[in-house]
C-alpha cells in the first residue's frame, strides 16, 4: 500500500507542475475563458457549482451502475456457456472478437431507432461496453486452468459440475477481476456518451449544454467529474478484490 | 486376487511405446512402490490406473471389478501436490471427500493435529513450505473414500533431509491407518525403507523388469538403510535399473 503511494508521487508532482504552467501560460497571454480557461477557475467553477451538476452526477451513476451491473451478468452468463458448449464458443467466439471492432458510437443512433430516447437504448450502450471485456476474461480464466488441477480433480471423480464450481470458477476469478476493472472504466465512458443521444439529466447531458453556451469552464468539469468517477468505480473493484481474491499474491509458486 | 491388478497394460503417445505389457498387483493394505527412471512411464501408469488415460490395450482391476477407463476409483496425490490456491488447508483437505459427499471433519481435523499443520488450518497453500504442502496433499487422498491411494513421487521436489522426516512421518500415519498403497518413485532408498514390495520398471517403453520383496519388519526405522541386506538389495535393484538403461543405448 505504501509502495503504491511512493509511486503516485512523481506523476503527481508533474501534473501539478503542468497546471502550474497552464494557469501562468493562460494569466499571461490573457487567453479568453471560453476558449482555454484557467485551472484555478475550472475549480472555483467545480467547487461552487455542486447545485447545477449535483443532480446530473447522481443520474449518470445511477445509469452507471445498472448498465455495468446488466453488462457483467449477462458476460459472465455468456462465458460461462461458451466455455461449457465447446462447439457453441467455436463457433461464436470469433464472432465476438470481429463484433468488437463496430465503435459503440456508431451503433448509438440505430439503437435510438429501435428503442427510442428512453433508458433502455442508454443500458444497452453501457452494457456492450462492460460485456465484451468480461466475457473475454472469464473465458480465458476458464481455460487457463491448471493442468495438474484439472487432472486432479478428473482422477478423483468429480463430475462436470464439479470442475466447473470447484475448480474452473474459481481459478478464473482473478482474470474476471481484470476483466471487471477494464469495465467498470469504460461503463462510465459508456453512460455518457449514451446521455448524448438524448436525455434529461446526466454528466453527458450537463456537457452539452455548456459546450453549446460556451461555458468551457463547466466542459472541464464534467471532463473531471468523468475522471473521478471512474478512478472511484476503478478504485471500488480493487478493494473487493483484495476481499475476494486472497490468495492471487503468490501467482504459482 | 489382489486388491488392484493391472493386467497387460500397454500404452503409446503417437509413435512412442510408453508402457508395454505392465502387469502388476497391490494386496489389502500392501505398500508396493514403483521405482524406475525419470520419463520411464510412471506417471503414465497412475493416469491409466485412475482412468483419465485409456490404455491400447489390457485392463485394471479393483476389488476384482474391472475399472479400465473408470475415473474415481482411487485416491491420487499427484506429482506437483496439486493443491487449490484459492481454498485454505480446511478447506483443502476436505476436496477429495467433498466430490463423493460429506467430508468426515471430526476425522479431517484429528488428521490436521497428528499432522502438526493445527495452526495452519485457515493458512493458503503459498503460506506453506514444501513438506507441509505435500503433508496437506497427502491428509486430502487419506481423507477421500476411495481405499487404494496412488502417491506420485510424493518427495521428489523436498530437500534430502526433509525428504527422510517426511518418508518417517507417512510411514508413521500409515501405520495406524493401513490403506493398500501405489507409490511411485526414482529413489532407490526411498523405496526400500518405505515398501514392502518394489516394483522395477525398465525405461522407454516402462515394461516390468523385477520385482523385490522387502524383508525388513515393521515399523521401519532409517538404521535400516545402513545395513548389509540393505545394501546388497541396492545393489540388485540398481543392476536391474542399470540394465534397463543399457538396453537403450543399444
Ligand atoms: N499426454 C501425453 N502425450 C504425449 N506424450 C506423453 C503424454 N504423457 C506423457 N508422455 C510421454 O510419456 C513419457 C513418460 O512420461 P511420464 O509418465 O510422465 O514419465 P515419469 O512419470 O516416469 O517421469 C514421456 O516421454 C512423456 O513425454
Ligand atoms: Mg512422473
Amino acid at each position: 500500500m505504501l509502495g503504491s503511494w511512493q509511486k503516485a508521487v512523481k506523476p503527481g508532482i508533474v501534473l501539478i507542475v503542468l497546471l502550474l504552467l497552464w494557469e501562468l501560460a493562460s494569466r499571461a497571454f490573457a487567453i479568453p475563458a471560453w476558449l482555454l480557461p484557467a485551472p484555478l477557475q475550472i475549480i472555483e467553477t467545480g467547487l461552487t457549482g455542486w447545485a447545477d451538476y449535483g443532480h446530473h452526477v447522481s443520474s449518470t451513476v445511477q445509469l452507471t451502475i445498472t448498465g455495468f451491473l446488466i453488462g457483467t451478468t449477462i458476460g459472465l452468463g455468456v462465458a460461462t456457456g461458451l466455455h461449457l458448449i465447446p462447439s457453441l464458443r467455436e463457433a461464436v467466439y470469433p464472432l465476438l472478437i470481429l463484433s468488437q471492432n463496430i465503435p459503440i458510437i456508431v451503433l448509438a443512433p440505430l439503437l435510438v431507432i429501435w428503442f427510442g430516447f428512453g433508458m433502455l437504448p442508454k443500458l444497452i450502450v453501457i452494457a456492450l461496453v462492460c460485456f465484451f471485456p468480461i466475457t473475454v476474461s472469464a473465458l480465458e480464466g476458464f481455460r487457463e486452468t491448471d493442468r495438474d488441477l484439472k487432472h486432479y480433480m478428473a482422477m478423483a471423480g468429480a463430475t462436470k459440475r464439479q470442475m466447473f464450481f470447484k475448480l474452473e470458477w474459481p481459478n478464473a476469478w482473478p482474470y474476471i477481476f481484470s476483466g471487471l476493472k477494464i469495465s467498470a472504466t469504460y461503463s462510465v465512458m459508456g453512460a455518457v456518451i449514451s446521455e448524448w443521444l438524448g436525455a434529461q439529466k446526466g454528466i453527458g447531458v450537463y456537457m452539452t449544454l455548456a459546450s453549446s453556451s460556451f461555458r468551457t469552464d463547466r466542459v472541464f468539469v464534467a471532463i473531471a467529474l468523468v475522471m473521478m468517477l471512474s478512478l472511484l468505480f476503478f478504485g471500488l473493484i480493487v478493494l473487493i478484490e483484495k476481499h475476494v481474491v486472497k490468495w492471487k499474491r503468490e501467482e504459482r509458486d | 486376487m489382489g486388491k488392484l491388478v493391472v493386467d497387460a497394460v500397454t500404452k503409446a503417445f503417437g509413435k512412442q511405446s510408453v508402457l508395454k505389457n505392465v502387469s502388476l498387483t497391490v494386496d489389502e493394505g500392501e505398500f508396493v512402490s514403483v521405482l524406475g527412471p525419470s520419463g520411464s512411464g510412471k506417471s503414465t501408469l497412475f493416469h491409466v490406473i485412475g482412468g483419465l488415460i485409456e490404455p491400447d490395450d489390457g485392463h485394471i482391476y479393483l476389488d476384482g471389478l474391472q475399472v479400465t477407463g473408470q475415473k474415481g476409483v482411487i485416491s491420487y496425490m499427484p506429482q506437483s501436490h496439486a493443491l487449490f490456491p484459492w481454498r485454505t488447508v480446511w478447506h483443502n483437505v476436505l476436496l477429495g471427500a467433498e466430490i463423493h459427499g460429506t467430508p468426515d471433519e471430526t476425522a479431517a481435523r484429528a488428521m490436521i493435529a497428528k499432522a502438526g499443520l493445527s495452526e495452519y488450518e485457515q493458512a493458503y497453500p503459498h503460506e506453506l513450505s514444501g513438506g507441509m504442502k505435500q503433508r496437506v496433499a497427502f491428509i486430502r487422498s487419506l481423507l477421500s473414500p476411495q481405499s487404494l491411494i496412488c502417491l506420485d513421487e510424493p518427495f521428489s521436489a523436498l530437500d534430502e533431509l526433509t525428504r527422510l522426516d517426511m518418508q518417517l512421518w507417512l510411514l508413521s500415519i500409515w501405520q495406524t491407518d493401513r490403506r493398500s498403497i501405489l507409490f511411485v518413485t526414482h529413489n532407490i532408498e526411498e523405496a526400500i525403507l518405505l515398501s514392502d514390495r518394489v516394483v522395477v520398471l525398465s525405461d522407454k517403453p516402462a515394461a516390468v523388469k523385477a520385482e523385490f520383496t522387502i524383508p525388513f519388519e515393521r515399523p521401519r526405522r532409517r538404521e535400516m538403510l545402513l545395513t548389509d541386506t540393505c545394501l546388497a538389495l541396492k545393489k540388485q535393484i540398481y543392476k536391474e535399473l542399470g540394465d534397463a538403461d543399457d538396453q537403450t543405448t543399444h
